[in-house]
């Protein structure tokens, strides 16, 4: 591709449509300016504190509550680079909890069907294991042991009950934490969202779209692309203007709100207009059709949503199109104003290798011309991300070189500074620890 | 017996198109040529609105088989629009061998 500056056949807003402070978002956030560390997504000793110090401490997102609504539902789910199986499950008194998936009498996965990779969801009264038969309930307790009389010592069945997984619900978001103790609660973990977005009818957003990409390339270095703005006029200068014949300049506008580990990104995108007159560019005939595209559907169902939300839009911007909530580590939700939402959840697979799964969830279509919407919706964000997967795992392969580890960083770019700060600052605390226990 | 609904006859030339799922639709895009994408855009984009009113009028739950090909004709539209509109080629520029699967889509026909 050309590395030219090309004119574009149409003009350009370059204002920027958010108020930014007078010292740069990066000062505001209370962070410093100087050049970023790449080490911590090359580093495979890094790596593996990292799993322990972040993954293994933090509460994960591993599902939705409508998955499983009534009684004795369940679903299986590997948690993606943690090397453990869960079995979350809706007891007969409406708990939602999970276990790992292991039955307590040889180890044996306990719920499988056919490839024991392949997830499998319902509902039960009992988990019969498939190698001996003893058989579970879905609040996690031991019901059935198979010849229990052949067992030389008589089998205490409440010692033997799964073993249980910290878990709890946010909106209906399913999270658990792998630590035996948790260090905080879930509803600290979330923090200012639980009442910022408080009253945000979630529970309307049930048509879901499930994508997966495994990519070779840290966590952290993928998730890179996804909390700024500053890429997506070079990178997809096609994908923002069809027309354009060469990579862009133009309108960018973010407002960032940093709350120590979790972090608000509120973004006005012109191109994402479907309207003739006020759009910065040729609107598609598809999308002029069926009134959609990558920020989805105009006039889409109504799920309710109230006038105004605490943290939604925050600063209350006209030309408002997402807002992205980031909880720590690896939760990213996008909500956008024509009322979808995208959730992203990143998970460490290796130093240089991640799975990046994507949750889109649309309010259910009342027609075609709803699904048609939808469907253009889903169609252009996977064209999006391909494009950055790529990306990404050129990047990797260079910063594995070592040849240069300290990297300048924008402002517009805060959000790396701080993801990569929050996951540094974890680390650093769990090595001094672990150098504490280690002294006599 | 047609697979189309007898006013979208003319689409039956391009019935291959009509795939269930996501992963077959991406798939013929990447086996195509763009002259076999050119031809398949010309054909269904000028009738793609008088799908979207024949569609609509259907419970989504409840689609006729020939309107439910219908309906992924259109989606094969949606999917083949980025290479004809946006790229000029069937695969995304610059994303080597990235992958990305659909792993999980609602369902357009009985299950």
């Amino acid at each position: 591709m050309t590395d030219t500056q090309l004119p574009t056949p149409r003009r350009r807003s370059t204002s920027m449509p958010f108020e930014k402070p007078e010292e740069g978002w990066t000062l505001r956030a209370g962070l410093d300016t100087g050049d970023v560390s790449f080490d911590d997504s090359t580093d495979p000793r890094y790596f593996e504190d990292e799993l322990e110090a972040v993954f293994r401490r933090s509460w994960l997102h591993i599902g939705r509550e409508f998955q499983i609504p009534e009684p004795g539902d369940y679903f299986t789910r590997a948690v993606p680079g943690l090397g453990t199986s869960l079995l979350v499950t809706r007891g007969r008194d409406g708990v939602v909890r999970a276990f790992h998936n292991m039955c307590t009498h040889r180890g044996n996965k306990l719920v499988w069907e056919g490839h024991p990779k392949n997830e499998v969801c319902g509902n039960a009264r009992r988990f019969a294991c498939k190698y001996h038969g003893w058989q579970f309930d879905p609040e996690g307790n031991l019901r059935f042991v198979n010849k229990e009389e052949w067992f030389c010592d008589a089998i205490d069945k409440s010692e033997y009950g799964l073993v249980p997984v910290a878990c709890d619900t946010w909106e209906g978001f399913i999270f658990v934490n792998l630590d035996p103790k948790p260090r905080e609660t879930l509803q600290e973990a979330v923090g200012p969202f639980v009442e910022g977005l408080a009253g945000y009818p979630f529970d309307q957003l049930t048509q879901m779209y499930t994508f997966t990409c495994e990519a070779q390339a840290n966590w952290k270095i993928f998730l890179d692309a996804m909390v700024e703005q500053y890429h997506g006029n070079t990178l997809h200068y096609k994908l923002v203007d069809q027309n354009a014949a060469g990579p862009l300049r133009g309108a960018v506008g973010s407002h960032f709100e940093v709350f120590d580990r979790n972090s608000i990104w509120s973004v006005a995108v012109p191109a994402g207009s479907l309207d003739k007159e006020s759009s910065v560019r040729e609107v598609r005939p598809l999308e002029k059709l069926f009134q959609s595209n990558l920020w989805g559907q105009e006039n889409g169902p109504d799920i309710g949503r109230p006038e105004e939300l605490p943290l939604l839009n925050l600063t209350r911007n006209p030309g408002w199109t997402n807002d992205m909530f980031h909880i720590y580590p690896n939760f990213d939700m996008l909500v956008w104003d024509r009322d979808w939402i995208m959730v992203y959840s990143t998970w460490p697979l290796a130093v240089d290798r991640v799975l990046f799964e994507a949750r889109m969830y649309f309010p259910p279509p009342r027609n075609a011309s709803d699904r048609f919407a939808q469907e253009i919706t889903a169609v252009e964000f996977k064209e999006f991300l391909l494009q950055d997967a790529n990306l990404l795992e050129c990047a990797q392969s260079m910063l594995s070189t070592g040849v240069r580890s300290n990297f300048p960083l924008c402002d517009e770019e805060v959000l790396v500074r701080n993801n990569h700060r929050t996951s540094r600052e974890a680390v650093e605390a769990y090595r001094r620890e672990r150098a504490e226990n280690r002294r006599p | 017996m047609t697979a189309l609904p007898a006013s979208f006859a003319d689409l039956e030339a391009v019935i291959e198109w009509a795939l269930p799922t996501e992963r077959e639709r991406y798939q013929k895009r990447m086996d195509s040529s763009m002259d076999e994408l050119h031809a398949f855009y010309d054909l269904v984009a000028p009738r793609v609105s008088d799908a979207r009113d024949y569609l609509d009028q259907f419970d989504l739950a409840a689609m006729p088989p020939d309107a439910q090909r219908l309906m992924w004709l259109v989606f094969s539209l949606i999917i083949v629009s980025f290479a004809v509109e946006v790229f000029g080629v069937p695969l995304v520029p610059d994303t080597g061998s990235a992958y990305m699967e659909r792993a999980g889509e609602p369902p357009t026909f009985p299950v």
